[in-house]
This record gives structure tokens, sequence and C-alpha cells, in this order.
């Protein structure tokens, strides 16, 4: 099958980070960067397809700035054979200008699937794989946990709370990829060399108009303090009404 | 530190990716294998199928086809987890699978390395005897010439990988008297002595590889540290050892096992260097959390000065590994450098665990945290591949050779 898998650079969520003093984005000092953990999961699931599935080509495409050829490289080291880098200074928060960009670079080429992460982690906004399945008229299911590929079809479940439905869709179609479809594998040696040799092909994004901006970005308010319910078995009771009325972890 | 000194972009990539691999699968059962000595042949098959099992080995040859740097980058990256994984690649591949590809013919090349670089079975090096440790040259082992084979009898002790492995390269006297000219190299082969484990890991014994008859493991040493690494005796008893496994020239071996000592001495430097850096980590982190007194203990001079000094001599280690590294890749003389690089980065990591323990307090002395085990996985650095005292001679007859003889 030919796949194509969009992926994110992303700074590394592991570190922790601060805000800059512009008050709009993340201080970049020291920052890594990574392929957005959902993305990286879309690629190991577009490895699998054609693993099981004989030959077929997987292509990555991402859009960003220049140092986001290291995230392309990754990709290609863990098996990826080709990428396209669709070259812009700074991504925009709004996904409606990005997706213009990658539907502009996807239209046309006859994949069978277009993989996304379920959401890019630093933004989570998720809508930039629908909104490229409606510029290209291609049926879209969004967090997917589990698919397979028959004939002209595919059929996938997505977790829900309390339920997992199965649904099914004809190729070519667009899906954004949840956990559990596989750990992505980490690139061997061999993987590192051979992605040095795999074609990465650059050309400058046709960004949609940008009409979503962040304004200011604050942390998060601090947590309450914890509470105290009492001591011994005597606390018990009102812990279990708390944890069952209020954290509603319990039923 | 700014690695871009000493690291092209491949290089980080390798890091990244021997990070990757530590912390999801090793880091996960570093601790319990510490407790039980077992040997990690489920991840050790993971590092074959990664390629960290050849790394500087051509393609050709089964390897990896990288080059030395990102080799002692792999040690280093594991070491920060776990010094037995790093041990054991170092003893695979710089003691067990170099001297066949540095001094082997073509068809010895050929038969050992790729089995080797691509990790179906673990190779070593039996150099150590009880009579023969620091005066490595005082080899007792015999070989003696029947024709079309050596028969070789005598013991080696304190061999790594000497149970687990099935291709090892051991020196034994070919010519009595003649000191450290009688020496001379010669592969050897036995089965894994975890047959039945590496048939269900699928990795670590070879039924098509001949076997040398008379070969075999001797105890398991029980150590204080590097305890999944595996430490035995490698035994000769009437061994016959084809003509065609002498590996190198006659009486060359003294020769050339001091060469790959100073290879080998990159790699103790480079796991040395990781252990610190883990519990330098492990501490830094703790220091932040940690409250006595009101506050992080992080906010006390006193553990100030541990880190500061911990960070300064790790900067320090990390440049005379990687240049000592830079050296050999470049094909430029690096006995010195590679002696310096292992003394100061093993008594380093020895220095660097035992500030962690105390930063960690009691908590560190309980196996909870990592750092006792770190701290045990130190000592040793300063006694295998050469003791720090004969670190120190070495440097000295370098520096001294010409002034005093
Ligand atoms: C876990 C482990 C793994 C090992 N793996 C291998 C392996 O794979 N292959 C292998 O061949 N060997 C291996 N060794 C052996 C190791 O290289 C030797 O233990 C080491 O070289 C020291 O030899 P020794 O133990 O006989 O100590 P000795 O040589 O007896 O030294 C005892 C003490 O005397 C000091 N000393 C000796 N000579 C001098 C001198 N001239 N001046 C000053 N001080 C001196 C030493 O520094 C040391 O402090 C391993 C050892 C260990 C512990």
């Amino acid at each position: 099958m030919k796949i194509a898998v969009c992926i994110k650079r992303v700074p590394d969520t592991e570190l922790r980070f601060t805000i800059a003093a512009d008050g709009q984005s993340l201080d970049s000092t020291g920052m890594k960067y990574e392929i957005s953990t959902f993305d990286e999961y879309a690629v190991e699931a577009a490895l699998r397809l054609n693993e099981a599935h004989g030959p077929g080509e997987v292509t990555v495409v991402g859009l960003g700035p220049a140092a986001l050829g290291e995230q392309l490289r990754r990709a290609m080291s863990m098996g990826a054979d080709r990428a396209i880098h669709l070259t812009a200074d700074e991504v925009p928060f709004d996904g409606a200008a990005i997706a213009h960009a990658l539907a502009d670079a996807l239209e046309g080429q006859s994949y069978d699937l277009i993989l996304f992460g379920r959401n890019a982690t630093d933004t989570g906004n998720g809508v930039v794989g629908p909104m490229v399945a409606h510029q290209l008229n291609l049926p879209c299911v969004t967090g997917i946990s589990h698919l397979e590929i028959g004939a002209g079809q595919g059929t996938a479940k997505r977790v829900l709370e309390g339920a997992v439905e199965t649904v099914t869709f004809p190729l070519p179609a667009v899906l954004t990829i949840d956990e559990g479809l596989g750990r992505p594998r980490i690139p061997s040696l061999k993987g590192i060399m051979g992605a040095k040799k795999k074609p990465l092909a650059e050309s400058p994004a046709e960004l949609g108009p940008v009409r979503v901006s962040v304004t200011a970005l604050a942390p998060p308010p601090d947590r309450p303090p914890g509470r105290i319910v009492g001591q011994g078995a005597d606390a018990v009771p009102e812990l279990v009404r708390l944890l069952r009325d209020e954290a509603k972890v319990l039923s | 530190m700014d690695e871009s000194l000493y690291f092209e972009e491949q290089h980080h990539q390798v890091r990244e990716m021997v990070r990757d691999f530590a912390l999801s699968e090793v880091a996960p059962v570093a601790r319990d294998l510490d407790r039980t000595q077992e040997f990690p042949w489920e991840t050790i098959k993971q590092m074959g199928e990664l390629g960290l099992l050849g790394v500087p080995w051509s393609e050709e040859l089964g390897g990896a086809g990288m080059d030395q740097i990102s080799y002692y980058i792999a040690i280093h990256e594991l070491g920060k987890v776990d010094a037995s994984h790093a041990l054991t690649l170092s003893a695979h591949t710089n003691l067990g699978t170099s001297p066949i590809v540095e001094f082997g013919t073509d068809a010895q090349r050929q038969t050992y390395v790729p089995l080797l670089a691509s990790g179906q079975v673990m190779g070593g090096f039996g150099l150590t005897e009880p009579g023969a440790g620091s005066d490595a040259g005082g080899t007792a082992t015999t070989a003696v010439d029947k024709g079309d084979h050596y028969l070789l009898n005598g013991s080696k002790i304190f061999i790594t990988n000497a149970g687990v492995g099935e291709i090892f390269v051991a020196t034994a006297r070919t010519e009595p008297g003649k000191g450290s000219r009688g020496i001379t190299s010669f592969i050897v082969t036995k089965d894994t002595v975890d047959i039945d484990r590496c048939r269900a890991v699928g990795v670590g014994h070879v039924d098509a590889l001949p076997k040398t008859p008379g070969v075999r493991a001797g105890k398991k040493e029980e150590k204080m540290g590097w305890r999944a690494s595996d430490t035995r005796e490698l035994l000769f008893e009437d061994a016959i050892v084809p003509k065609e496994n002498l590996l190198g020239t006659l009486g060359q071996g003294f020769v050339n096992f001091l060469k790959t000592l100073d290879g080998g001495r990159i790699g103790i430097a480079a796991l040395s260097l990781g252990i610190a850096e883990g519990a330098y980590e492990q501490a830094r982190q703790y220091a932040g959390m940690r409250k006595q007194f009101g506050q992080a203990i992080g906010a006390f001079q006193g553990v100030h000065f541990a880190l500061a000094d911990m960070a300064m001599e790790i900067e320090a280690g990390t440049h005379l590994l990687y240049s000592a590294a830079r050296l050999k890749q470049a094909g430029k003389p690096f006995k010195k450098e590679a002696a310096m690089a292992k003394l100061f980065c093993s008594e380093l990591a020895m220095r660097t665990t035992t500030k962690a323990v105390q930063i960690f307090g009691g908590y560190g002395y309980t196996t909870e945290y990592p750092v006792e085990r770190m701290m045990r996985d130190a000592k040793v650095c300063e006694i295998g591949e050469g003791t720090s005292e004969i670190q120190r001679i070495v440097i000295a007859r370098e520096i001294l050779g010409k002034i005093v003889r």
C-alpha cells in the first residue's frame, strides 16, 4: 500500500517547560524536540501494515522549520521510505492553515491511506487530520486503536469511554491514530545508516490563511491542597463517600 | 557538554537510539538482574536486532558499519542505566570480536565475525590466569604443537561471557622460556552454558559452529557489582585446537593483546563515565525533591558543592573519553590517552557514586534506589582491563619512556 504519514515536530514531553517572556509561547532555550507521540504511533502503524500486506511505500510528510529534518530522518530510520518536508519558518497554531498546505502536497498522489496522530502533543487540537480529509473529500476515522485492511476496505476500532466501537470505511481514507496499534520501534543502527541515503524532498509550504492564534499562555491554576478526612478505620466511610460523590472514581 | 566538538550528526542519532533502548528495555529489569545475577538474554537479543553487538564492524561482516565513536557512545549510554549490559557489550565487541577483525585471516573473519556481530553468539577474551593478572605476560596456559593441531592446557579466570559465550580469543604459551614473546593467541569455541534458554529465546547458540573439544566454562563468580554480567573460569583440558585457529602470528599474542586492551580501556572509560552520569543525574533529581529543615536538600550549600564537583569531573571525563576515541578513530596513537581516560573515569565513577549515595542518605543505601548498585558497579572499573595502578604505569612509561630507562 502507498501510505502517507504526517508527523509534527513538538517539544519533548518529558522536559519541563516555561512560558516565554511574550506570554504567548514556550521558552525555547534548552528545549529538545521529538516526533509528536501519536504521530510516531502512526508511523509504526504504517510500517506494520506494509510488513503484513507485502511491499508498499511509506512517505512521511512534515511541515516546519529546517530542524524538522531531524524528525523526518528519524521516521526514515524507523523504516519509512522517503520524506517530504514542507518548509515554513513557523508552524501556525491554526490547524486549517496547516491542513491547507498538507492537502496541497498530498493531493493527487494516490495514497491508499493518509495517517495522522490522534492529536499533536503540543497544541492538542486534533483538527488537522479531519480538515485534510475534508479538503481531499476522503472518509475520515479518528482516534483508532486497532486497524485491519482488506480489499479496498478497512475496519477500525475506537476505544470510547465505556465501549469499543468498530467502524468500516472504504480506501483511500484519512485516519488518526491512538495508542494501541503497537509501540513505535526503536530505529536500528542499520536503519540510521540507511536513512541517510533515503530521499527527502523539500518545498515551501502553501499555508492557508491563519485565522486562529494564541493570545496568552498561562500555567494551569495550582492544584487545590489535599484534604485529610480523618484517621484509621473511622475515616473510611467518609473517604468512600467522597471518592464516589465528589471524585466520581467509584460507582 | 557541547558534544559538537566530537560528535557528528549520526552520533547524536546513535545516542538517542541507545538511550531510548536503555530507558525503555533495560532500566525496568536492571534491579532484578542485579539481584538474581541472571544473564539478560532477552535484552541481548534486542541489542543484536538493533545492531548494537557489532557497531564498528563493516556490513559485509554483519556489523552496523558505524565508527568507533558510535561504539563508545553505545557503551556510555548503556552504562548510565546498567553497567552490566554495557560491560557485556564491551567485552563482546572489543575483547571478543576486535582481535579477530584486526588480526584474523579472511577465512577466520568470515567464519566468526558475522556470528558475533549479529549477536547470534556471544564472544569473550581469555587472558587473565590465576597466576597472571596485572602481569598478563606471565601466561602459564600451554599450547603444544601436535602437527595438525595445538593441544591447550591451563585455566583462565575472571573471563567475561565465559559461560554464556561460544567464541573466544585466548592466549597460551607456545614457547616456554621466551617470556612475553612466547605467547600466541588462538580462537576457541564451546557451547554456551545456557543452551535451553538460548534455544527458547532464539539467540546465543549456533549448532553448526564446530566446537573445540576440551574447552569448557568453570564456576560462575559471585560478584559485588556487574552482577548481570557473566564472569567465569575458562578451562582448557587437552583442548584440541586446529592449526587454522591460530590468530595472528606465532609469538605475537602479547603484542596483539596489548593493542586490544588499549581499545578496551576507552570502553571501560565510557562505561565508567556512564555510571558516574547515571548516579549524578539521580542525585541531582533527588536533591530537588527531598525536603529537610523545611527546604529541598539541594538548597544547602554542602549539597551544591558535591553536585558541582560531580558535574565538573563528568565534564572533564567526557573530554578525555571522546578525545581518546577520536584519536583511535583517526588511526593516531592513543595508548596514553586511553589509559588516562580509563584511569580518570573509573576513579571518578567511584567518587561520584559514593557522593550520590551520600546525597540520598539512608534511602541511597537501600536497593529501593539505583545508586547503591551504581556504587557497587563502579568499583570494578578500577580493576578490570588493567587496575588503576597499571594505568599509572602505562601512562608513566609513555611520558618517561625516552628519559628513564
Ligand atoms: C568482573 C571482572 C571481569 C573480568 N573480565 C576479564 C576478561 O573478560 N578477560 C580477562 O582476561 N580478564 C578479565 N578480568 C581480569 C582483570 O583484568 C584482572 O582482574 C586485572 O587485570 C587484575 O589482575 P588480578 O586480579 O590478578 O590482580 P593482581 O594483578 O594480583 O593485582 C593485585 C593488586 O596489586 C596491584 N599491582 C599489581 N602489580 C603492580 C605493580 N607492578 N605496581 C603496583 N601495583 C601493582 C594491582 O594494581 C592490584 O591492586 C576481569 C576481572 C573482573 C573482576
